[in-house]
């Protein structure tokens, strides 16, 4: 049996070395087109005033220009508040409300419990078309359901007084569009938290729970000692989701008012929605570039504030 | 030796089937353009029997932020562009679109043909016919004449002034209930488009300078907040469900807008509402556009002398124009429709009356104005000052001075 030539082993050899880096190529290509160029152009981006219907030729670097301009800009930090706002009012009892629910499915509920969070969880894989015909249904001034239930209450006995005279305008004053806003985002994410703290009390030993009972730990003390803290990990994870996801709020607000435009005075207008804005009917993209980069700089400080207040007990910061 | 020959053939074919195919047109549009469009290929087929024309349609805003990605990437650019009225400034601006005017296309001597606030509004500052006028939209009041006469008030009282617009707007609530208009912001948008002065834009004249905070605006915030503070807006935007329930209920008793929206009215927004509405020139003698479609063709063009070609059929045409009119209801920039006797036909949805001849005046009577690429934004930035007036309090010296400020900063970038 004749060996085998040095040049045909060392090609053997390169071919097995490369092996993983061919089997990667596919995901790496995509990603190196479709993810770091983006990243990379926005960078440059930022930098630069460019008008897209000028063509690539306009384009001329600005330095921090785009930064100083945006940090000037009344409707930045306008835009910043409302995105803070709703993220604080719909994200905050996502939470509140998951946690309880989670458990009280978990421990009261066993025939039943799937349908319910298949039930909770529906809003969430909904589709956006359909949250706005909704939503269009639910809160019109004149011929919504809420303002329809509203005037029903208001009819009865001793409930007049304390309920407006008028329809509300839910989403055309600027007074009510934020919480209405707010509740739409809400009752959309409330499902997927309870998922994830569902999935997370199911992998709690049951022995820990049983343990305590002998001990004669009650209902409220288990929950305060035992699942509390073994869902830390869990409210980690959650809150964290809902801080990006809360300072990317765009397509809630978009749809719901009047042409996307964040309601009167923009009291719904988050940072998302004035970015998109900025670049595609403003024609800004060095600005919209530059307001991207300070969000995610907010989005940045606040998950590090969570991670910190929220992280496992002895784990290093 | 055959076997190879074959395969050659065999790779060969797609390239000479391709060089074989029909030369072709592309034409980016959108709805009821499109329609227009396709309409026209009989017509486009008899000229050019050898040129395909393909109409590539997308929603409005689609369409244009389509353009502006082509333009942007000079990638999968058609041959012509239709842009609408508020689209206009931003591309007119951009070096992007052909002049018109050159000898090459020689449209300057076809511009006379035209309503000039349209040709005005396709040219730029420095001189440059970018676009071709292929419908204007006249601004127009539609009324309902039911609801005028329960108020005992009358189309005179209506229309003399604004103040008297709105003093009938009162009578109309207290007696009927109804709204005088959808919002107040509907009236603050005639007014600062209507009263223009020569060599003005809505919000920036031809020199850049910034015109919002002016009598003009003041004026039109006076009244917006009059027109609130007395309920007389049913605070519903156009195009919303509860705008069209207020037109189809007669809860919202008139309507400033282009001259189209009676087809729409006509055909889905109000039909049940037949015979009651009217038409009307706008209050205080003004006149303004609302809307208009305009061909470009952009400088990366494959065909530009078929493309120009094609322009000159949709918008030189009477034929087509009329065509466009009576199925589409756009409204003719071509001077040499208007004699046709289609504008004399009496209109049933509007009881009868001979609106198109109203609307004949007042596309011929609306001054020239100036369009800008800062438009867009400065329509945000001044609709955010009226809303702090009428939902936060904000006094309007305050708020005007504001969004001045604010719109001035962003010209100083460009």
């Amino acid at each position: 049996m004749r060996r085998p030539s040095a040049g045909f082993r060392l090609a053997a050899r390169l071919r097995i070395a490369s092996a993983p880096y061919l089997f990667l190529s596919p995901f790496l290509l995509l990603f190196a087109v479709f993810g770091l160029v983006p990243l990379a152009f926005s960078v440059a981006m930022a930098c630069m005033r460019w008008d897209p219907v000028e063509g690539f030729g306009s384009m001329r670097f600005v330095g921090a220009e785009n930064f100083a301009f945006t940090l000037g800009d009344p409707w930045f930090w306008k835009s910043l508040y409302n995105t803070l706002w709703l993220s604080l009012a719909a994200g905050v009892p996502q939470h509140v409300v998951a946690i309880p629910l989670a458990y009280f499915l978990h421990r009261a509920l066993a025939r039943t419990r799937n349908a319910i969070v298949a039930a909770y969880f529906l809003p969430y894989i909904t589709s956006t078309v359909a949250i706005a015909i909704l939503a269009s249904a639910l809160f019109s001034t004149d011929y919504g359901l809420v303002n329809d239930a509203v005037r029903s209450l208001a009819a009865l006995p001793g409930l007049g007084s304390l309920l407006p005279a008028e329809g509300v305008d839910w989403l055309g004053s600027s007074r009510a569009v934020k919480p209405t806003v707010a509740i739409v985002v809400f009752w959309r994410y409330v499902g997927f938290n309870t998922v994830l703290y569902l999935a997370a009390l199911q992998a709690i030993p049951r022995e820990i729970y049983e343990a305590s009972e002998i001990d004669g730990a009650g209902a409220w003390m288990r929950f305060r000692f035992i699942t509390l803290p073994l869902l830390r990990p869990t409210m980690l994870f959650g809150v964290t989701l809902s801080v990006i996801g809360g300072l990317q709020l765009f397509e809630e607000p978009f749809i719901l008012t009047p042409d996307g435009r964040g309601g009167p005075s923009h009291a719904a207008m988050t940072t998302a929605m004035y970015m998109y804005r900025t670049a595609f009917e403003f024609n800004d993209f060095g600005s919209a570039s530059a307001i991207s980069w300070l969000l995610f700089a907010v989005v940045g400080i606040l998950v590090f504030v969570a991670y910190r207040w929220l992280r496992p007990r002895g784990a290093e910061a | 030796m055959q076997r190879r020959q074959l395969l050659i053939a065999g790779l060969l074919s797609p390239l000479l089937a391709r060089a074989q195919a029909r030369a072709r047109l592309t034409v980016a549009a959108f709805p009821s353009v499109d329609a227009i469009l396709k309409a026209a290929n009989g017509d486009w087929q008899a000229r050019e029997p050898g040129v395909e024309l393909e109409v590539v349609s997308r929603a409005m805003v689609d369409h244009h932020t389509a353009m502006v990605t082509s333009i942007a990437t000079r990638s999968h650019l058609p041959d012509v562009i239709a842009i609408e009225l508020s689209y206009l400034g931003r591309f007119a601006g951009s070096g992007a679109l052909e002049d018109l005017s050159q000898p090459a296309y020689g449209a300057r001597e076809l511009s006379a043909q035209f309503v000039p606030f349209a040709v005005r509004q396709a040219t730029t500052p420095q001189g440059a016919l970018v676009a071709l006028p292929a419908d204007v939209a006249p601004g127009t009041l539609f009324y309902r004449l039911d609801r005028l006469e329960k108020s005992g008030a009358d189309l005179g009282e209506l229309t003399r002034s604004w103040e008297s617009f709105v003093a009938t707007g009162v009578r109309l609530k207290a007696e009927t209930g109804a709204h005088l208009i959808a919002h107040a912001r509907d009236l603050k948008d005639v007014i600062v488009r209507a009263n223009m002065g020569p060599n003005e834009g809505t919000y920036v004249d031809h020199a850049g300078r910034v015109l919002v905070d002016s009598p003009r605006f003041h004026r039109a915030f006076e009244l917006a907040r009059q027109v609130r503070v007395q309920g007389l807006d049913a605070r519903t935007t156009a195009w919303s469900s509860e705008w069209a329930e207020g037109l189809r209920r007669g809860t919202i008793a008139t309507q400033m807008m282009g001259s189209w929206l009676a087809g729409h009215l006509c055909s889905w927004l109000a039909p049940t509402t037949a015979g009651l509405w009217r038409a009307a020139q706008l209050p205080d003698g003004v006149h303004c556009a609302w809307g208009g479609t305009f061909y470009a063709i952009p400088k990366e063009a494959k065909n530009k002398p078929l493309a120009l070609e094609l322009i000159k059929l949709m918008t030189l045409d009477p034929k087509r124009q009329l065509a466009a009119f009576k199925s589409e209801d756009s409204f003719p920039a071509l001077l040499e429709t208007y004699g046709d006797g289609f504008f004399e036909a009496p209109i049933a949805f509007l009881g009868g009356q001979r609106a198109r001849l109203i609307w004949r005046d007042a596309a011929q009577a609306i001054l020239p104005f100036s369009v800008h690429r800062l438009d867009p934004i400065a329509t945000e930035i001044v609709d955010s000052a009226l809303d702090d007036v009428l939902g936060e309090g904000v006094d309007i010296p305050t708020a005007l001075g504001e969004a001045q400020r604010m719109l001035e900063r962003r010209a100083l970038r460009a």
